[in-house]
């Protein structure tokens, strides 16, 4: 449902959007994708007045709240680059959210214009910029969770793509892979018995898989289900799939 | 905290019952993906075909409806429309009255659940059975029927052992063949004192004024043989352009539905029984129910009456398989549900207004849509008018002050640097219920406010370059 026409990738330069989650707690992936993005040979723009995509209240049912944040961020990501974000929700939030909640708005098509060129960082490798294979070396069994934003999408066979791409990586197949992990944003706190719920079941089936890292695309996912790992004394190590291309970058030969 | 209250049903949803939906539900889930994947190339294609069929009708009502009318009055039959759900039930109960009929038999449609017809005949003197076994056994046990195809999803063979027995229908015996056989052998003489047969429709065609009735019982079947008259109750959303189109949607409903390649009794009546045919009903009524669906038409989510009832979100929706349907409070329960129901109660709406929100908007449900409609969007736009009709939302955070942070860089950063607080303090200190219901299931990451920015400034400064794009 959500692949739409895609503005052609023209020059070198990207901008990159580092989604309010990695603002705030994931540094770490943010840096990762930078490295990715230069090792592909990409300028990357930081635009420093980037907040949110403005998902929460899109999500909320604040459509009004929402669209003031997204106005902002077409704003801050005007031009005609590419806008790279390491996070299939926040992509789709632009691509598919924002004009959804601006059907009727005289800016749509300035919101539409920003969708077309906004990818999830696995997508702009892959169909982007037609890279297939990965380098250097990630000695793991993978377990790869594709978000849910990402269904209809490009963005989770390319990301399966690159990840087997990469040597030393095994990935591993886990039960019921379709099912949500549980976080839906707000849904979370508002539903936190079912969110759990949904959760522990990934847990399992993903346990159950012995994978030595469980990967996705999307922190938000990884914070809820590490999140509940943690409370409950599970151990999982998580990580975003671009801090395992940016480790498999360091252990090349 | 206030939670949502899905959330506290599903909170409160007996192990054994949980385990019923949710094993229930994925099994057939997972049979229907298969058998769709293996017998078609493409099914992806053949579900968005249905979906533009479907979308075609529902914005072709207007010339569809007198087309079908016509059609079914030249094959005999007689047509009725019910504006509501007591119009459509009077209607029912007078075609009943006319002809002195105090007994009903009913093959299984959700129209009827969803005006309540039983319950309104019952009061009346009128007996009306249902023969579906599902539904029988929750017309026995006085219960709700907790999906839309399987309508005792949420019992195990154990509880409807004991109902039977408690019922008079045998001592106990849990085996599924004793329980279907008892169920036969008293619905059996219940369909030849019948003095008329009610069923729904799955699909009707405008081309043929054909009626389509699906079960695997062949209760409906009986339900048309045995009696002199067949009432049939049909949303006007019922509606197919061609009998070939019946290709696709038989074929698409059986594998969403029930995981088969075809339901067992397919029936299709054209109209009562004419002239030279052996037996069959010698009236036909068919009563068209709006009861809240050209509301729905003049909204956004008029993408909702493509539905054909098959019940694969229901199957797919992790919220369905941990709350149940009951948590829906609503005759259509999970994800179409969470649509249809509070749009169905029109004025009415804030009543069901949290529906909209148990969703992670996973998207699954458009996923296995046999009609492509896109229920994650009619979930939002429904969040959005709750919202904007100013319904109280448990869990949701105000958005106001964020939308204000989200607008103002340096604001943002600023409060990227004090989140920093949430390191030192206990979040019992901490008054936001938000991070409160977060932290009663997970753990919070370390905050990491700003982190980011000052590496990528010391990455470029490294590199020669300064911060590009500032504000």
């Amino acid at each position: 449902m959500l692949s739409p026409g895609r503005t052609p990738i023209a020059g070198r330069r990207v901008l990159l959007m580092a989604t309010c989650l990695c603002d705030a707690f994931h540094d770490d992936v943010a840096a990762a994708t930078v490295e990715v993005l230069e090792h592909l040979g990409c300028e990357v723009e930081f635009p420093e007045g980037q907040t949110c995509c403005g998902q929460p209240a899109f999500n909320g049912g604040d459509w009004a709240a929402s669209r003031r944040v997204v106005r902002h961020t077409a704003r801050t990501f005007c031009g005609g680059d590419p806008v790279v974000v390491p996070s299939g929700s926040c992509a789709a939030m632009l691509f598919h959210g924002a004009a959804l909640e601006f059907e009727h708005e005289p800016d749509l098509g300035e919101i539409e214009s920003l969708g077309r060129r906004t990818w999830e960082l696995g997508d702009f490798i892959v169909n982007g910029l037609g890279v297939g294979s990965w380098p250097g070396r990630f000695n793991s069994a993978v377990a790869l969770h594709r978000s849910c934003h990402t269904r209809g999408t490009a963005s989770g066979g390319a990301v399966a793509l690159l990840l087997g791409s990469i040597a030393g990586v095994r990935l591993v197949e886990f039960g019921e892979a379709e099912q949500c992990c549980g976080f839906g944003g707000t849904f979370s706190v508002g539903f936190p018995h079912i969110s759990a719920a949904m959760g522990d079941l990934k847990l399992d089936h993903v346990r159950a898989a012995k994978p030595d890292v469980l990967v996705s695309g999307d922190t938000s996912c990884l914070m809820h289900l590490s999140g509940l790992a943690a409370r409950e004394g599970i151990p999982i190590r998580t990580m975003h799939f671009a801090q395992v291309l940016r480790d498999a970058l360091r252990r090349r030969a | 905290m206030k939670t949502q209250r899905i959330d506290q049903a599903a909170a409160a949803l007996p192990a054994k019952t949980k385990a019923a939906v949710y094993e229930g539900s994925k099994a057939v889930h997972e049979k229907r993906t298969r058998l769709l994947f293996d017998h078609y190339g493409d099914p992806d294609r053949l579900r968005r075909l249905a979906g533009e069929i479907k979308r075609h009708v529902v914005e072709n009502l207007d010339t569809y409806l007198p087309a079908v009318e016509a059609r079914l009055v030249a094959n005999g039959a007689r047509v009725h429309w019910a504006a509501t759900a007591e119009a459509a039930c009077e209607a029912v109960h007078s075609i009943l009255r006319a002809r002195g009929a105090t007994k009903l038999v009913k093959a299984k449609t959700m129209v009827s659940e969803e005006i309540g017809l039983a319950e309104y005949l019952e009061k009346r003197g009128v007996e009306a059975l249902e023969t579906d076994l599902g539904e029988f056994i929750v017309q026995l046990d006085h219960d709700q029927p907790s999906h839309i195809i399987a309508p005792i999803r949420h019992k195990n063979r154990r509880q409807i052992a004991e109902l039977f027995e408690k019922n008079g229908l045998g001592a106990y015996d849990d085996e599924p063949g004793m329980i279907t056989q008892r169920a036969r052998q008293f619905l059996r003489h219940k369909y030849l004192e019948a003095d008329a047969g009610l069923t729904g429709a799955n699909f009707v065609v405008a081309e043929s004024g054909r009626l389509v009735v699906v079960t695997n019982e062949g209760n409906a079947r009986f339900c048309l043989a045995a009696t002199r008259c067949h009432i049939a109750l049909v949303g006007i959303e019922k509606i197919l352009p061609r009998d070939r189109d019946l290709a696709l949607f038989l074929n698409l409903l059986a594998r969403s539905a029930t995981a088969q390649q075809l339901s067992v009794y397919n029936e299709f009546v054209s109209g009562p029984r004419a002239r030279g045919q052996p037996d069959g009903p010698d009236e036909m009524h068919v009563i068209f129910v709006d009861n809240g669906r050209t509301e729905v038409l003049a909204t956004e989510c008029r993408d909702i009456l493509r539905c054909i009832r098959c019940g694969a979100c229901l199957n797919v929706c992790p919220v369905y398989r941990q709350a149940g349907g009951h948590a829906y409070r609503s005759v259509y329960p999970g994800p179409v549900g969470a649509v249809l129901s509070p749009l169905l109660l029109g004025e009415r709406f804030p009543e069901k207004a949290d529906l909209p929100k148990a969703s992670s908007l996973c998207g699954a449900c458009n996923e296995v849509c046999p009609v492509d409609i896109p229920i994650p969007d009619l979930l939002l736009r429904l969040r959005d008018r709750a919202h904007g009709e100013g319904v109280p939302s448990p869990g949701t955070p105000p958005m106001g002050a964020w939308s204000l942070l989200a607008t103002q860089p340096a604001a943002w950063r600023a409060a990227l640097a004090a989140g920093r607080i949430l390191n030192h303090l206990p979040t019992r200190l901490i008054p936001v219920p938000a991070l409160r219901a977060w932290e009663a299931k997970r753990e919070l990451p370390p905050w990491r406010g700003g982190e980011f920015r000052k590496w990528l400034k010391m990455r470029r400064k490294e590199q020669g370059r300064g911060q590009s794009r500032p504000e």
